[in-house]
This record gives C-alpha cells, sequence and structure tokens, in this order.
C-alpha cells in the first residue's frame, strides 16, 4: 500500500467520534440597538443622519446600526483631534499618556470575554481565535505601547522625537480590535490624537474600544472613531487637518491613498496586500510542516495578509505532504463561529464570499486541480470549504493575486535556488516561511526571501515587540516594536 | 607650447564607461560662459540599461560583508585623495573659487570616511532582538532596499553627489544617479573614482543629463525600489510621489540638507533606504520550561 510505504496511518474521519457543541455564550456580550460617532469624548449623532446596518455574517442576523460618518463629521472628528492635541495631549508628560494606556490595557483585558464573542459575531472567525489570539494581542499592545511613552529618548540615538500631530488611521475587517490596538496604541505614546476608522462590515469592537475609552477617562477628542465605508476614508486622508495616514488594507487602495496624498506633507504608513510563500524542503519535519501550512492558510478564515497563500513543497516530499494536507483538512471543523471547536469561521461578507468563488472558479479554469475538504456547511451565512489547488503554474493568477480566503496555491520545486527565485516572483513582500531542520539553511533562505517578516518553522506568529510589515507593494513602515515607533514621529 | 589633450566626459553604466545611446549632448558652460566640456545627454533608455545593471549588481552587493563593503568604502576615499587636484581644477572651471573647491574636496574624503565606518555598524544600532511572549527567537534587522535612482543636488558638483551616494550603497543598495545638469563634470571623473576602487560594477551608476527630461522615468521605472529626490520643487515632489505608487516605490525626500554641514551625514539616512525584516524561530521547550529572549 503506498500510504503504508510514507508510514502515515490513513485516518477515519466518519467514525461515530463527533464534538459535541460547544457555543460560548452570546449573553456575556452586550451589543447597543445603534451606536454614534464617537467623537471628543462623547457619542455624538452623525451629521449625515444616516445609519448602515452590521450583521453577523455566520448568520446574516442584524446585530445593531452604526452611523455613517459624511465628509462633515470626518471634519468635526479631526478638528476635536486637532484642539486635543494642541491644547492636551502635545503638553502632557510621557508618564502620564503612558498610564492611560496602561489604563486602556487592563479594561481591555477585563471586557476580554465580551469583547471576544463581539468579535466573533461581528467578524465570523472562530471564538478561539478571538479568545485566544485577538483579545489578548490588542491588550498587550496596549501595555507594550504604554512603556515607551516615557522612554521614546532611548528609542531613537542622538535624536529627539516628536509626535506628528493628528493621525487618520483606517483599518480593515480581518483583525478589528487588534487592528485598533496597532494603530492607536504606538499613536498615543508618541503623543499623537487619532482619529480610527474601522472597516465598514466590523465596526462594533471599535466601538466597544471606544466605550473603553470613555470609561478610562482619556481626554476628549485624543481618540475618535468614526464609523463608515470607503467615503469616510477618503474624506479622512483627504483632510488637510490631518498630518500621517496609518492605512492597512488592500494594495489597490493602499496606492490610491498614496496618490491623494501626493504632493502633501502627509506621512503614512501603508501595510497591504500580500501573497506569502511557505516553503517545505524534504529534511523538515512534516507533520509540524503540514500544521504550520494549515494555520498558515487556514487562519482568520485566511483573511489574513500575511497569509501562506502559496506552498512550495520540495519534489521528493511533494505527494506525501498533499496527502497529508488532504487528511488534515477534513479533520477541520467548518461552522458557528461561536463555537469553541470551530477551526474555520465564517467568510466575513458577501462580497468577499464572491471574491473567493471568483478565484476558484479562475483556478479551476487556468487548469489547476482542486481539492475542497466534505465538510458540511451551514445553510445561512458565508461560508467556504477549506480549498487546496495542485498543478498550479507560477503564472497562474491563484499563484499571483492575493485572494484573501480560505484557498491554498501548492507548487513544487527542486532546488534552493529556484524555490527562492519562485517565492520572490511577486509584487508583494510581506511575510514567508521556510520548513527545514538545517539551520545553515534557514539563515541563507531568511537573507534572501524578500519580505518584511519570515516564519522559520513556524508561521502567523505576532507579538507587541515584534515589527511587522512589508517589502515592495506590501506597503512601507514598521507596527510593533521598537521599529513600530518610528511611524509616529519625527525626529530632530 | 603643449596642446593640451582634453577629456571626453562620457557616463556610467555596468562598470563601463560608454557614450549615451542616444548620441545627443549637451554643452557644459561655466557662469562667464566658457565651453567646459561637450556632456552626454542621458536618455530614458540610458537609464533602463543602468536600472538593469544595478538590479544584476545588487545581490552580490547587499550579500557582500559589512566589513567588505566598509573597505570598498574607504578605498573611495582613498582614490579620490590622491585625485583631489583634477577634482580641485573642476570645480574652479565650474565657478568655484580655489578655496572653496579645496574645502568641497576635502569634505568629500571626509563623507567617504564617515559612511565607511558607519558599514558593519548601523545594523547593530538599528537592530533589535524582540523579547516575544511564545517560545520564541525572533529578531529584527535592517536588509538593502534594493535598487534606488537618485536624483543629485543639483546646486553641488562633487560634495552633493558623494553626500547621498554614499548613505545608499553603505546599506547594500546598487543605484543610478543623475548629476547634476549644471556641473556634471565631476560627477563623472568620481566614476573613474569608484571604477578604480574595487565597487563592482553596476553598484553606482552615474548619468548626465535634463531633470525634467528624465525625472519621470526615474520615479516610474517598475524595478526601482527607492528614489532619492533633493530639491524643492513642489510640482516635482508630486510627481514622483505619484509616480512612486505604481510599485510602491520608497521616496526619500532629503531637500532640506545643508550638504557641506556636519548634521547632513546621518546613519538615519542609510536607514531611510533599508527594510526592517523580522525573523522567528521557534525555541524548544526542555522539561516543561519555557524559553525565550
Amino acid at each position: 500500500m503506498a500510504s503504508s510505504k510514507n508510514n502515515t496511518i490513513k485516518l477515519k474521519f466518519d467514525s461515530a467520534r463527533k464534538y459535541a457543541p460547544a457555543p460560548e455564550s452570546r449573553s456575556a456580550a452586550k451589543i447597543n440597538a445603534r451606536y454614534d460617532l464617537f467623537i471628543n469624548g462623547k457619542f455624538e449623532k452623525p451629521l449625515s443622519k444616516k445609519y448602515f446596518g452590521t450583521i453577523s455574517p455566520s448568520s446574516e442576523e442584524r446585530l445593531s446600526e452604526v452611523a455613517d460618518a459624511n465628509a462633515a463629521d470626518v471634519d468635526k472628528a479631526v478638528k476635536a483631534a486637532r484642539q486635543a492635541y494642541d491644547r492636551y495631549w502635545k503638553k502632557l508628560s510621557g508618564a502620564e499618556r503612558g498610564k492611560y494606556l496602561y489604563r486602556i490595557a487592563r479594561m481591555v483585558q477585563e471586557k476580554a470575554r465580551e469583547l471576544a464573542i463581539i468579535e466573533s459575531l461581528n467578524g465570523g472567525k472562530p471564538i478561539r481565535e478571538s479568545r485566544d489570539f485577538d483579545v489578548p494581542t490588542a491588550a498587550n499592545h496596549f501595555f507594550y505601547y504604554a512603556g515607551w511613552a516615557d522612554k521614546l529618548e532611548y528609542a531613537f540615538p542622538n535624536r529627539q522625537a516628536q509626535p506628528l500631530g493628528v493621525a487618520g488611521q483606517i483599518i480593515p475587517w480581518n483583525f478589528p480590535l487588534l487592528m485598533a490596538a496597532w494603530k492607536i496604541a504606538p499613536a498615543l505614546a508618541t503623543g499623537n490624537t487619532v482619529v480610527l476608522k474601522p472597516a465598514e462590515t466590523t465596526p462594533l469592537t471599535a466601538l466597544k474600544l471606544a466605550e473603553i475609552i470613555q470609561e478610562a477617562d482619556l481626554p476628549p477628542g485624543v481618540v475618535n472613531i468614526i464609523t463608515g465605508a470607503g467615503a469616510t476614508g477618503a474624506a479622512l486622508v483627504n483632510h488637510p487637518g490631518v498630518d500621517k495616514i496609518a492605512f492597512t488594507g488592500s494594495t489597490q487602495v493602499g496606492k490610491i491613498i498614496q496618490n491623494a496624498i501626493a504632493g502633501t506633507p502627509k506621512k503614512a504608513t501603508l501595510e497591504l496586500g500580500g501573497k506569502a510563500a511557505n516553503i517545505i524542503f524534504d529534511d523538515a519535519p512534516l507533520d509540524q510542516a503540514v500544521e504550520g501550512v494549515i494555520n498558515g492558510i487556514f487562519f482568520n478564515q485566511g483573511h489574513v495578509c500575511c497569509a501562506g497563500s502559496r506552498l512550495y513543497v520540495q519534489e521528493s516530499v511533494f505527494k506525501q505532504v498533499v496527502q497529508k494536507l488532504k487528511d488534515r483538512l477534513e479533520t477541520m471543523i467548518v461552522g458557528d463561529p461561536l463555537d469553541k471547536n470551530t477551526d474555520i469561521g465564517a467568510i466575513n461578507s458577501k462580497e468577499q464570499l464572491n471574491t473567493i468563488n471568483k478565484y476558484i472558479k479562475i483556478g479551476i479554469k487556468e487548469g489547476a486541480e482542486i481539492y475542497q475538504s466534505s465538510a458540511e456547511l451551514p445553510h445561512k451565512g458565508f461560508w467556504c470549504r477549506p480549498t487546496l489547488f495542485t498543478n498550479v503554474a507560477q503564472s497562474n493568477r491563484i499563484a499571483q493575486e492575493e485572494i484573501f480566503g480560505p484557498v491554498l496555491a501548492i507548487q513544487s520545486f527542486r532546488t534552493d535556488d529556484e524555490v527562492i527565485e519562485k517565492a520572490n516572483n511577486s509584487p508583494y513582500g510581506l511575510s514567508s516561511g521556510v520548513w527545514t531542520d538545517k539551520g545553515s539553511k534557514i539563515f541563507n533562505l531568511t537573507t534572501k526571501l524578500r519580505s518584511g517578516v519570515v516564519w522559520a518553522n513556524t508561521f502567523n506568529k505576532f507579538d507587541p515587540t515584534s515589527p511587522f510589515g512589508g517589502y515592495k507593494e506590501s506597503g512601507y513602515g514598521r507596527e510593533g516594536g521598537l521599529h513600530g515607533l518610528n511611524a509616529y514621529v519625527k525626529l530632530v | 607650447m603643449r596642446l593640451e589633450v582634453l577629456k571626453t566626459y562620457k557616463i556610467y553604466i555596468g562598470g563601463k564607461f560608454p557614450r549615451t545611446e542616444s548620441g545627443r549632448y549637451y554643452i557644459a558652460e561655466n557662469k562667464k560662459g566658457d565651453k567646459l566640456a561637450n556632456v552626454c545627454l542621458g536618455s530614458r533608455k540610458d537609464f533602463r540599461d543602468a536600472v538593469g545593471a544595478a538590479r544584476t549588481a545588487f545581490s552580490d552587493w547587499a550579500s557582500r560583508a559589512a566589513f567588505n563593503r566598509g573597505q570598498i568604502l574607504y578605498r573611495i576615499a582613498e582614490m579620490l585623495e590622491g585625485r583631489k587636484g583634477q577634482f580641485i581644477e573642476e570645480l574652479i572651471k565650474q565657478d568655484s573659487s580655489r578655496v572653496q573647491a579645496e574645502k568641497e574636496v576635502e569634505l568629500s574624503i571626509e563623507r567617504l570616511i564617515y559612511y565607511a565606518g558607519w558599514c558593519d555598524k548601523y545594523q547593530q544600532v538599528f537592530s533589535s532582538v524582540n523579547p516575544v511572549a511564545s517560545s520564541h527567537f525572533n529578531f529584527s534587522t535592517p536588509e538593502p532596499t534594493g535598487v534606488v535612482s537618485i536624483i543629485a543636488p543639483q546646486d553641488s558638483s562633487l560634495l552633493g553627489l558623494v553626500s547621498v551616494i554614499a548613505p545608499i550603497i553603505v546599506g547594500g543598495n546598487t543605484c543610478v544617479v543623475l548629476a547634476s545638469s549644471a556641473k556634471p563634470l565631476c560627477a563623472v571623473t568620481f566614476a573613474e573614482v569608484l571604477h578604480s576602487s574595487d565597487v563592482p560594477g553596476g553598484v553606482v551608476n552615474i548619468i548626465t543629463g535634463k531633470v525634467p527630461e528624465l525625472l519621470n522615468w526615474f520615479s516610474n521605472h517598475m524595478d526601482v525600489n527607492a528614489i532619492v529626490y533633493c530639491a524643492n520643487d513642489k510640482e516635482s515632489i508630486q510627481k514622483i510621489q505619484q509616480n512612486a505608487t505604481l510599485n510602491m516605490k520608497r521616496v526619500l525626500l532629503w531637500n532640506h540638507q545643508q550638504w557641506p554641514q556636519l548634521s547632513s551625514q546621518s546613519p538615519y539616512l542609510i536607514c531611510e533606504a533599508q527594510e526592517i525584516k523580522t525573523t522567528w524561530h521557534p525555541i524548544e521547550n526542555i522539561g516543561g520550561a519555557k524559553s525565550g529572549y
């Protein structure tokens, strides 16, 4: 038998062993029927007088409605931020700024369970991820930068760091609370004030964070959180009162933003798309590598800019790895994000599901071989089975373009040079992964892979102390760590 | 009286001194209107060839030992010292007084020595080992951005040129430089210095020509990773920043630098053409105890 030759046992997943449902209770989370804009320390009705609904992508149930900020609302928020900067925040000592951030960090921890439930409800991600990753990492981010606020003179040798002023921050829907923390914490620590716009499909945890900021008694206007869609973001980018744009999202929108601010004194950091190569050499511990690949592409339904969406497997272990991946795929539980056993939750929006399905069709049309798990999908909501493609060519669109979903394109390679060439053959350069037992090979590859993060024998790890950001068209600037401070200061 | 042998001022691409492919020239003059030379009027295609040469040279230059790059930078300074007289004469021809010219050449040499010393130090100053909460070894270190196009300061023949090239190549980048249009002589002679200093061909490519003609190509080429611009022209800055979005080029505006001053030499300029790379690797847990850095 071929399988015994490879020393693998064919697993049976159709046995009687099933996981009993283990749903997290929704009762621990309070969601208002309506949220206004958080401007100048208060929740204010939008001047636009417009609201839009926000749903749970796993059930299509309407959870709440949030204000749709127009240009006048943006102007109000930017003015509040400016006033707070001039009158208060820039004069406050670093130590006091830090204490506010510590307070926010603690409150995020105190409300961790509620935030996790709302994150999974509003965004569709498994509760295990929002509970164990998103929320604690967000709190840790505030803790980390809180400590920097009064120590900036140690971060920039022979220079003094000064704040930029008002930062306009636009964040995506894949890690709503965590991205808010990534943006707000370093901006405040360095003495800037903030207008933050969460993504239109996932506004709720950012608004919960607004409540926390209010409760923490942060001076009014230091953080303003306004909801809306692309037009709101555009108004924020183009507002002359904004000194700094921090954006996380697609490369396409990032380019529009850079174009819009060209010729202005606005500074920018852009965290854009990715198409990470995950490379398995034949001497790698294969089971670990397979776990890493699974985590690399299916973490958060593949809605991760640094997702390991291109897999390169050395030819001699190619068949074995693909078989192991297929077997592992079958064990993945797709379903209710609030169930603690769920591995893959709901796709964030109908629009995104359409994009993913479009790419799956393109992959098939291009001649790649598709493999999907046989997981049963719920009837309501937006779902996608974990998907593998083999027989992929480097030029295929599924190997070149960011899909932002649970879809993995697998290719084989023979030599080190070949795989370096293939891995770097992408306009993106956010992250990459290497799996091998040989340390010297790891360091050879890590210096040659043109990406901002390299995970060796691991994947999709994040930490507040660890700088994150891209090369090439994945954007510029770093978030996290000492280097993340750089994005929010001018050096004199 | 002996007839003077005039020098042909050519461009420098991939370690060679071709004439511009376009066959065009312009006349460099000083303020009095004396004709100094027929200088190559570089074209878009010259620039493309130069980017190709810079890209080819990049992987070797970036992977040189930092110590080796330092030695080569120091070697450039040595060669420049040896040819001081020639540069002083050229600067005088281009309207400097003798005192000014001597000062400019000396400052240029000092600047190269300043940056030579940084070659194997900026990484230590700007790297970090990051104390992550999980059992991983995690470190961040600067890496060169890649191929950098440079529009050199237009008011300075030598010092401006040296001051913008040095921080770029110290960091392992390769570059294509548009020399001062009005004062191009020293740039071409500096290419000869580079050529005799063990700088591999293609690491620095120098083109003479006109900024208005070439600015667009310098900023929109898809295989250029960053662009340095040193003037204050608002329209040009906007054009560069818009063109840069095509491939998310890094735009380095060094327009507030006073090149003769020591404050305009800084490891922060090196860092602007660097990317921070973060590497993770798990650490084994033995006996249940977590380990980390």
